[in-house]
């Protein structure tokens, strides 16, 4: 096991673990204020990278583009929440299940209608193209670097509108103790249509982030999700900073996991043994991890009720 | 009873009646009707009478069907010893995955069942020996004894229907038991239940492994229906299908599974045929997505709730 391959492993988790975050925070953020579980929020991951792809040609410019589709993604979730979502609230786990479920399937044909059914491509933005050189003389794709860097700034933008901004405080307070929250006068329709909105531009920055390293196509956002959800379970629903800590612990254990597992296995096993043995082990360590954290803190790491 | 005669008449008329007007299509439709409606009923156990939101059904239904497949693929195809070992299996799954599971509650509890199911699913995808990614293709269906041929589809339908017909019977028997009436007390108030005195815990776990079971029957049923599993059957979206059977039919009714996969088995069937929608028939799941979402804005208590609230007014 070389350094440079650690490293270069480090840093795909990373990368993974931010974009992870960035799903992940809307969707705890709408889990923990509002007791809704959304599976709707993968589609707004999808619809954010297609929308991404068609303004990015249609503006010749990614830089563009990129405020324009999370603009276009926050408005397609206020949309969303203020038609049918926020009808929900009051129901069930299992009926917001079933809707936005439905949701699911209305997006992904909506998509195939607009896009049709091939994988579309988004090209990463030039001078972002090639590898750079790291200290160490490692050479790593700078658009990963940039992804990184974008995820992080996020993660502190966010810390900072959730813990100094007024509407932060407000979505702590829905967090910890709804009722609490209206009792003292919160308007939690509009609050829950700003957050709605805020999670929607997040997913539309992921999906058009992850855009030109993955194919942009229907039912991306399926397993995304799962992964999310993962996520905000390891970490404590409603907590953002659970969230954090949740998405980069299931970036980096997924992604080395995948790395150094089948070489392990290679050293203790017989090479079809571990041919079969190292992706399906790798494959399911994060269900593992969140398996082990749920039996010995059934809350997640950072619990957001005290 | 008159209902049940009548309902059991239909059903067994059925493909007679799809062989005479020589639609034998629909047989095999009607069979995977029967399977999911039986999978469906099993989920409704723990997720209507139960009041455990169980999010991964599919790998209870998944391993029974993988255990039919690898079994006949190793030359075992007798439906005496696969069936069972099928049953068995899901059994033995959903006794360890419900032993954990059911430490936690509320959503928690959806997400770890959710976590188990993906993992079978990708355990599954990542065994090359037995198909991963591709499926499994079995080389044929399993053999009864008796003179009877399963490969004939209509000889496959009523043998299926005869075991829905005795799951049903089965389940009936047990939701209307002492033991269905504890399981809905404590889907009701698990604290006052558990202060009476009874072993909330036991009567879950043991809920949900005879869940996990009958999903293993329908399992190795489904993998029957077309010799062939694919990894998909432990996906995700597998387990809130049979969630989405469930709620569309009626939580928590008795019938609510298995109206539930006829009406949205029936609904993609429909809506997939390009009798109704032509070119756009491709793009079907987008109305079947929209008739879900009506349903649950417009019918909480879905469709067998609906019956009965018209038979009370």
């Amino acid at each position: 096991m070389s350094g440079i391959l650690l490293l270069e492993q480090t840093l795909n988790g990373l990368q993974f673990g931010l974009m992870l975050f960035l799903l992940a925070a809307g969707l705890t953020l709408v889990f923990g204020i509002m007791d809704m579980i959304n599976l709707a929020h993968g589609s707004l991951y999808m619809i954010g990278a297609y929308l991404m792809a068609s303004l990015a040609q249609a503006t010749g410019s990614f830089w563009v583009a990129l405020p324009l589709a999370l603009l276009a993604t926050a408005l397609v979730g206020a949309a969303l929440e203020m038609s049918v979502l926020r009808r929900l609230y009051e129901r069930d786990h299992m009926t917001q299940v079933l809707a936005t479920f439905a949701i699911i399937l209305i997006a992904n044909e909506a998509v195939r209608l607009i896009w049709g059914s091939q994988p579309i491509m988004l090209n990463a933005p030039p001078g972002l193209t090639g590898p750079v050189e790291l200290p160490g003389g490692m050479q790593y794709a700078s658009y990963r670097l940039a992804i990184i860097a974008v995820g992080l700034a996020v993660a502190v933008l966010l810390y900072i509108l959730v813990t100094k901004t007024r509407v932060g405080m407000l979505v702590r307070a829905g967090a910890s103790n709804r009722e609490m929250a209206v009792a003292m006068g919160v308007d939690i329709r509009r609050l829950f249509t700003v957050v709605f909105s805020i999670g929607a531009a997040l997913c539309g920055l992921a999906g058009a982030m992850l855009g030109p390293i993955l194919a942009v196509q229907v039912g991306m956002g399926e397993n995304i999700l799962i992964l999310a959800f993962v996520v905000i379970v390891i970490g404590g629903i409603g907590s953002i900073r659970g969230a954090f800590v949740g998405s980069l612990l299931v970036g980096l254990v997924d992604t080395m996991g995948r790395a150094m597992l089948p070489i392990a296995f290679a050293k203790m096993f017989s090479p079809q043994v571990a041919s079969n043995l190292g992706p399906s082990i790798s494959s399911i360590l994060i269900y593992v991890l969140m398996a082990a954290v749920l039996v010995f803190r059934p809350q997640g790491l950072f619990p957001a009720r005290g | 009873m008159k209902r049940n005669v009548i309902l059991l008449v239909v059903t067994a008329a059925f493909p007679l009646l799809m062989d005479l007007t020589n639609q034998q299509f629909y047989i095999g439709f009607g069979t995977r009707v029967l399977i999911y409606a039986m999978a469906a009923a099993s989920l409704n156990l723990v997720l209507g009478y139960g009041g455990m939101v169980s999010f991964g059904h599919a790998a209870f239904f998944g391993a029974g069907a993988y255990i039919v497949g690898i079994l006949a693929v190793e030359g075992l195809r007798s439906a005496w010893i696969t069936w069972p070992a099928a049953v068995a299996t899901a059994a033995a799954a959903a006794l360890v995955i419900g032993a954990l599971s059911l430490r936690t509650r509320g959503v928690y509890f959806i997400m770890i069942t959710l976590a188990f199911a993906q993992m079978m699913y990708y355990v599954f995808v990542s065994l090359k020996a037995y198909g991963g990614d591709d499926g499994l293709s079995m080389p044929g269906r399993s053999t009864l004894g008796f003179g009877l041929d399963l490969a004939h589809d209509l000889t496959w339908y009523y043998v299926v229907l005869a075991l829905l017909a005795a799951v049903l019977y089965l389940l009936h028997r047990l939701v209307h038991s002492r033991f269905g009436r504890v399981i809905e007390a404590i889907r009701e108030n698990e604290t006052r239940a558990a202060a009476i005195g009874y072993p909330v815990y036991g009567y879950k776990l043991l809920c949900f492994v005879i869940s996990g079971a009958i999903a293993g029957l329908a399992g190795a049923l489904i993998a029957n229906q077309a010799s062939y599993v694919s990894p998909g059957i432990l996906h995700w979206i597998q387990s809130g299908t049979l969630m989405i059977m469930v709620i569309l039919g009626g939580v928590g009714r008795f019938w609510g599974g298995p109206i539930g996969a006829a009406v949205l088995l029936a609904l993609e069937e429909t809506l997939s045929g390009s009798d109704l929608l032509g070119p756009y028939a491709l793009h079907w799941q987008l109305p079947v997505g929209a008739i879900l979402l009506a349903i649950v804005l417009f019918a909480p208590q879905g469709i067998a709730g609906l019956a009965a609230k018209k038979r009370h007014a």
